[in-house]
């Protein structure tokens, strides 16, 4: 080939190049100028709102009152400081720690479990496939027919759990699981786990499918423990794929809304920070407020992804692989 | 075989039974709890004992349940068509045309997904009563693009890689522009993922409920899952579990037999969204 071919080819493509990033541009705008409407601008205008007095009934009169809504320094006429705003109020602070505790306890319970059923369901055994069919119904439920659904087997009158647990023996009188402050998170937690668990056990099984079998084969010629060949080989091979899958079902946790406001509904023990914000900005006409206390949840999961994502070098976009 | 090994395989089965029962058990007392009505309804019955249709004729005949479900049907099915319509053509350009950002620009549509909704609930709550629309099923089309668009990006994009580039070479060796090149080559062969797509983004906006609650006002412009939430009986303190069983029973069985039968689809979705690297 001589060289002015070679430098024709060049040319055109990169005239080609060209044209495919040209057309790239086009094919992506509507989809950015969509996502630009539903999601950047309505987030900034909550974070304008949060800065302001707006109320519900009146969006266009707010003004701008700095921070006040997060926290407000007085210092009255006598000379005491009063301290009031978002980050004072122990309402909020409830709403965070049940957050975070539901987070952690259900995400943790979710993760052994579907590693369990994975696990089984790697296993090569008659009927698999209808108990992969099986596990995929409470993944398909709708979560708030699932909380009714668990809000009628968790009735304190005649819910089945009661029945079953007393007929066990395992407890001596009915108890109200979803009104009472001590038993409502483990209520939440149980319908939770339930329907995430599928979800978590699918994700972990397309991680343990990857592992090549061969190693198994390697280990067991080599009689090494079922349970060490888990710790050592199993679990550090698919944890890039459990990592992935732990940082989807966290953000999912830590956003939760539909199933504590189905289940118990006004419930300090289990009301997190989506319940206690949309409370705020829509039923208790304290729009400005909970604004605020929405972007603080926005703040907190962006910090936490970020750090995630950092500490645990997770590849979520797979262009590194 | 030996006695320990009988002793592991009877575990294993039993654990295996466990998991099975855990899954199947709710749904199945809900549909046998929505067959019950009046006393027998207070029974706590393991096994089906009553046939009565009476829960499922109050629901259906009632007169807001099928304007809801028809709601629901509409928004979804909208959504969905609008996400993909915009989902083909970006993710072409994301999975197939190396341009600078491309990786940040990944990075913030999966953010996006993955965004609290109730970040955005009192700005779109402003765009949506600037725009006129509270209280219209386009409201909910508006909000849901929110999470269905995303997603759908996310998805076609990661199945849209894997397809082998010597189909694109050839089309582009033969002139194809990159229009042609996604309508022509590609849409035959993505019909799967869309299918697939499609389907997970179906069931996402089937099953919102912090927009539907927040963005409707009357009972018959509701969406499934709100009416579900928000019914209830002659007076506060009587809650009717037998027409809500019927209701949570007509809307999740259709939902269940789709993913049956798309079931391996389904589960190829579900990872391609999830863990790919």
């Amino acid at each position: 080939m001589t060289a002015s071919t070679t430098a024709i080819g060049r040319e055109s493509g990169r005239s080609l190049q060209q044209q495919r990033r040209n057309a790239a541009i086009l094919f992506l705008a509507p989809m950015l100028i969509a996502l630009f409407c539903v999601a950047a601008w309505p987030l900034l205008r909550t974070v304008w709102f949060s800065l302001t007095d707006t109320s519900l009934n009146n969006l266009y009169g707010g003004r701008f009152i700095g921070f006040d809504n997060y926290l407000r320094v007085q210092t009255l006429s006598n000379g005491t400081v009063r301290y009031k705003g978002t980050l004072v109020d122990p309402a909020w602070w409830n709403a965070v720690w049940n957050t975070v505790r539901f987070s952690v306890v259900s995400v943790v319970c979710e993760t052994i479990l579907g590693l369990i059923v994975a696990l089984v369901l790697n296993a090569e055994f008659k009927g698999r496939g209808f108990v992969r069919a099986a596990i995929l119904i409470p993944w398909a439920i709708p979560t708030i027919v699932s909380a009714k659904m668990w809000a009628w087997m968790l009735n304190d009158q005649y819910g089945i759990i009661n029945d079953i647990l007393l007929h066990l023996g395992i407890i001596s009188s009915k108890i109200a699981w979803t009104a009472n402050t001590d038993t409502a998170m483990y209520a939440v937690l149980m319908v939770d786990i339930w329907k995430t668990t599928p979800f978590m056990a699918l994700l972990c099984l397309a991680g343990l499918q990857m592992v090549p079998r061969d190693i198994y084969e390697a280990a067991k010629i080599d009689g090494i423990n079922p349970v060490k060949v888990f710790f050592r080989i199993t679990l550090p091979l698919i944890r890039p794929a459990l990592m992935v899958a732990v940082i989807f079902r966290m953000l999912d946790a830590l956003r939760i809304f539909d199933l504590i406001y189905v289940l118990t509904p006004n419930s300090a023990a289990t009301k997190t920070m989506s319940v206690i914000s949309r409370e705020n900005l829509i039923e208790f006409d304290k729009f400005a407020y909970g604004s605020a206390q929405s972007t603080l949840l926005f703040a907190i999961l962006a910090i936490f992804v970020s750090l995630y994502i950092w500490l645990g070098k997770v590849d979520l976009s797979g262009e590194a692989g | 075989m030996t006695a320990n090994k009988l002793l592991k395989i009877i575990a294993f089965y039993a654990l295996v039974a466990v998991i099975v029962i855990f899954s199947i058990f709710p749904f199945y007392y809900a549909i046998v709890t929505s067959f019950a009505t009046g006393t027998a309804l207070f029974e706590t019955n393991y096994f089906p004992k009553h046939f009565e249709w009476a829960n499922y004729r109050q629901v259906l005949g009632g007169a807001t349940f099928p304007r809801n479900i028809l709601t629901s049907v509409f928004v979804a099915t909208t959504t969905v068509v609008f996400a993909l319509f915009l989902a083909v053509t970006a993710s072409y350009a994301l999975a197939r045309v190396r341009f600078r950002g491309r990786g940040l620009l990944l990075m913030t549509i999966l953010a996006v997904s993955m965004f609290p909704q109730i970040a955005v609930l009192a700005g779109l709550f402003e765009l949506i009563t600037y725009l006129g629309l509270f209280n219209s099923p386009l409201a909910l089309i508006l909000s849901y693009t929110i999470f269905t668009l995303p997603f759908t990006v996310w998805v076609l994009t990661t199945f849209m890689r894997d397809l082998p580039v010597e189909i694109e070479e050839a089309a582009i060796v033969d002139g194809a522009t990159p229009w042609i090149i996604i309508t022509k080559v590609f849409l035959p062969l993505l019909w799967p993922a869309l299918v697939t797509t499609g389907l997970l983004a179906f069931i996402g906006a089937w099953n919102e409920f912090l927009f539907a609650l927040t963005f409707t006002s009357s009972e018959s412009t509701r969406t499934v899952p709100v009416a579900i939430a928000l019914l209830s009986g002659a007076s506060q303190q009587e809650i009717p579990w037998g027409p809500i069983m019927a209701a949570s029973v007509i809307v999740t069985v259709p939902l269940i037999i789709l993913v049956l039968i798309f079931q391996r689809k389904i589960v190829a979705g579900l990872t391609a969204g999830g863990v790919k690297g």
